[in-house]
């Protein structure tokens, strides 16, 4: 094998310490924090106070919200992705810039003006009053928590299905059809398996930050619907449980890296059943 | 060629930990100019909005026209006490001045992490009323000056709550205003109202007596509208909320913008104030870089115009003489100098109602009961799981339709 130039190896330098000083150091560190108890001594006994049915059940709820957030985002971004990759060039970057304006604004700034939005009092509420129709009990319900979710992430769902939709070569579609086709065929057997790439990077970009979210629940739950972040964010604090918060956090990671798998997985078969 | 892979990073570790320590070291070596780092609560202090005096341009001027020396302040802030504790614990040094509670005090003493204060630089400290001297966290006055002091109190809509049903905590567990009470989102205070309504000493070591609280509000949590901490002002001013236990100050603030909005010290039966106090003191903490400078600052806030200001701006009580004696300052506040100064024997109730430091076991305890309350979902309707299930259903159908689908092509082209 060639041996890199000094110059190659000093140009992936930066990388490599950046890698190691915000990745790799920060990982150590939770692992050592979620193996430790509070005076450092090693014990599993952060990780056994996670196996009651509290935690299993706060687990179960945020893979649920996550996943149906994940889904919401997928069904309304795939339309929509489509359709900007079919408009015409000009038009194609002004609407990605409309995509992406509401990611100017702070995310707080706009999960707090959502409750302004839904509450009894808010505007919603009001115009229904105005048109006559009663108050719609909207905050505070698990519905308002995945709307903040799908709000939120929504753009990072749009964004790689687009690219991916934007790079397929038209000359597939054209064969599809006159190879007799229909074009419900067309867009099952052919777009949707070419843009795979872009669904499981979407998919991944919105599963994983909807599933360690903590802010939104917090300000559309109410607290009612409190999610793993929000217990993670309570450890760390207020309770000064660095190593239970540790805990929670790699065994979050760790469902995440297994859901991960089991898509790609998922995804791949998709793909075979066309080749 | 391992040996070199690795020197690489390793080199570039080394300068940038090299720069980092030439630039911080920096700070120390020019004399002329002073800064001081203030940590306090976020509207905290008089700061020049709305047409008040700065406070911290004010001691900058002062500063220059007294000692002839250059003065910076460095003014941030921080949302809790535990906001603050979990920084300074984390190792973040340079702060020279902040602004805990009382039970954070206590603890950040009993940890060693404040310096004790030289009194002799700070005369003004004669002003502050005695009763807000020698306090359970700070007995033997070494490490604070009181800044202000306060109670909680219940906030509710006179448009919604009948006068009747006013009084009490029990208020906050009245069914009749389902959906319209909101309660504390943080451990201490939340378990407060429960126990204060049942009179239960608040810094109990006894989980027993904790657990009998977590009863009560999990009794309560199915009248919740939501746990807040300081959305409040918007949820009860815009009234989306009818009742909520908060800070007489803060009711000071809200009752501006909504004139519907009503206050009470709750009391039990027989008639005596039942409820939290709190002291908040400015302290120095270890790693402060200039400690006479802070004192001076600490000095000058007690004096009359800063003062006085600051408690016109922040609308909590002073326990300081020349604020609460000033002619100007009474007229401003008007009929709400009763609330904030309520008729009670302070040191009784103090010794009584306020939060003390709780040990570790204690402290854990009670925030693996509050994570029960939260984590519980008696509330949380079954739509989501079922809509999880019937789409996980979905999609495994599919996969095996398509791999069925796969099998009958290959078949038919072989």
């Amino acid at each position: 094998m060639k041996k890199k130039s000094l110059l190659g190896q000093a140009a992936a330098a930066p990388h490599v310490v950046w890698s190691v000083l915000f990745i790799i150091a920060p990982l150590l560190f939770v692992a050592y924090y979620a193996l430790t108890d509070a005076d450092g001594n090693f014990t599993f006994k952060n990780f056994g106070a996670l196996f009651t049915a509290e935690y299993l059940e706060i687990f179960l709820r945020s893979a649920c919200f996550a996943f149906l957030a994940t889904a919401i985002c997928l069904v309304i971004a795939y339309p929509v992705a489509y359709f900007i990759s079919k408009t015409s060039p000009k038009t194609q970057k002004l609407l990605i810039v409309l995509v992406m304006l509401p990611q100017w604004m702070n995310f707080l700034i706009r999960t707090y003006s959502w409750m302004a939005i839904l509450e009894d009092t808010g505007i919603i509420n009001t115009v229904l009053g105005w048109v006559g129709l009663g108050p719609v009990h909207m905050i505070n319900t698990a519905g308002a928590v995945i709307l903040g979710m799908v709000y939120n992430f929504l753009p990072y769902m749009i964004l790689p299905i687009y690219t991916s939709l934007s790079k397929l070569d038209p000359r597939y579609v054209e064969a599809s059809a006159d190879l007799g086709c229909n074009a419900f065929g067309t867009l099952l057997h052919v777009i949707l398996p070419l843009s795979r790439s872009g669904i499981i990077s979407g998919v991944t970009m919105v599963f994983v930050p909807s599933i360690s979210t903590f802010y939104i629940s917090q300000k559309l739950g109410g607290g009612n619907f409190d999610l793993i972040g929000d217990t993670i964010e309570r450890q760390f604090m207020s309770a000064y449980n660095y190593n239970l918060g540790a805990a929670i956090s790699f065994v979050l990671m760790i469902l995440i890296i297994v859901s991960m798998t089991v898509m790609n997985r998922f995804g791949e078969e998709e793909g075979s059943v066309v080749t | 060629m391992k040996l070199k892979k690795l020197f690489l990073p390793l080199f570039l570790l080394l300068l940038l930990t090299a720069v980092l320590l030439t630039l911080s070291s920096c700070g120390g070596e020019k004399k002329e100019k002073v800064v001081l780092n203030v940590y306090n609560w976020g509207e905290y202090i008089s700061d020049g909005s709305e047409g008040t005096l700065d406070v911290n341009r004010m001691f900058e001027e002062y500063y220059l026209e007294t000692y002839g020396v250059e003065m910076t302040v460095n003014y941030t802030t921080y949302a809790s006490n535990e906001d603050l504790y979990a920084k300074l614990k984390s190792g973040a040094t340079g702060y020279d001045i902040i602004i805990p509670s009382d039970y954070m005090i206590q603890r950040m003493a009993n940890e060693g992490m404040l310096e004790k204060l030289n009194y002799a630089n700070i005369p003004n400290y004669r002003h502050i009323a005695d009763y807000c001297k020698g306090l359970r966290y700070d007995p033997n006055e070494e490490y604070t000056v009181a800044y202000t002091y306060g109670m909680v109190g219940i906030i509710y809509n006179t448009k919604i709550v009948d006068e009747e049903d006013v009084g009490g905590w029990d208020l906050l567990w009245n069914e009749k205003y389902k959906g319209q009470i909101l309660q504390f989102n943080n451990s201490r205070d939340a378990f407060g109202t429960a126990m204060y309504s049942l009179d239960i000493n608040v810094n109990t070591r006894d989980i027993a007596e904790w657990k009998e609280a977590l009863s009560m509000l999990v009794k309560q949590k199915p009248l919740i509208q939501s746990y807040v901490m300081d959305e409040v002002y918007n949820k009860m001013e815009r009234g989306e909320a009818a009742i909520a236990p908060y800070y007489a100050g803060d009711y000071l603030s809200m009752v501006e913008n909504n004139e519907d909005l009503a206050f009470y010290y709750p009391q039990n039966e027989k008639g005596e104030t039942v409820t939290n106090i709190f002291v908040d003191a400015m302290c120095i903490p270890k790693g402060c870089g200039n400690k006479e400078a802070a004192e001076r600052y600490i000095n000058f806030l007690l004096s009359e115009e800063p003062a006085v200001a600051i408690a016109e701006y922040i609308y909590y009580a002073s326990p300081n003489s020349l604020v609460y004696n000033n002619e100007g300052y009474r007229e401003t506040l008007g009929e709400d100098m009763e609330m904030l100064y309520p008729d009670i024997d302070f040191e009784a109730v103090y010794g009584e109602y306020s939060y003390e430091n709780l040990d570790i076991a204690t402290l854990q305890a009670v925030n693996d009961l509050w994570e029960q309350l939260k984590i519980d979902s008696s509330t949380l309707g079954n739509g989501v799981y079922i809509a999880c299930a019937v789409l996980l259903v979905l999609l495994v159908a599919w996969a095996v339709f398509s791999y069925v689908m796969k099998l009958r092509r290959r078949r038919y082209y072989w």
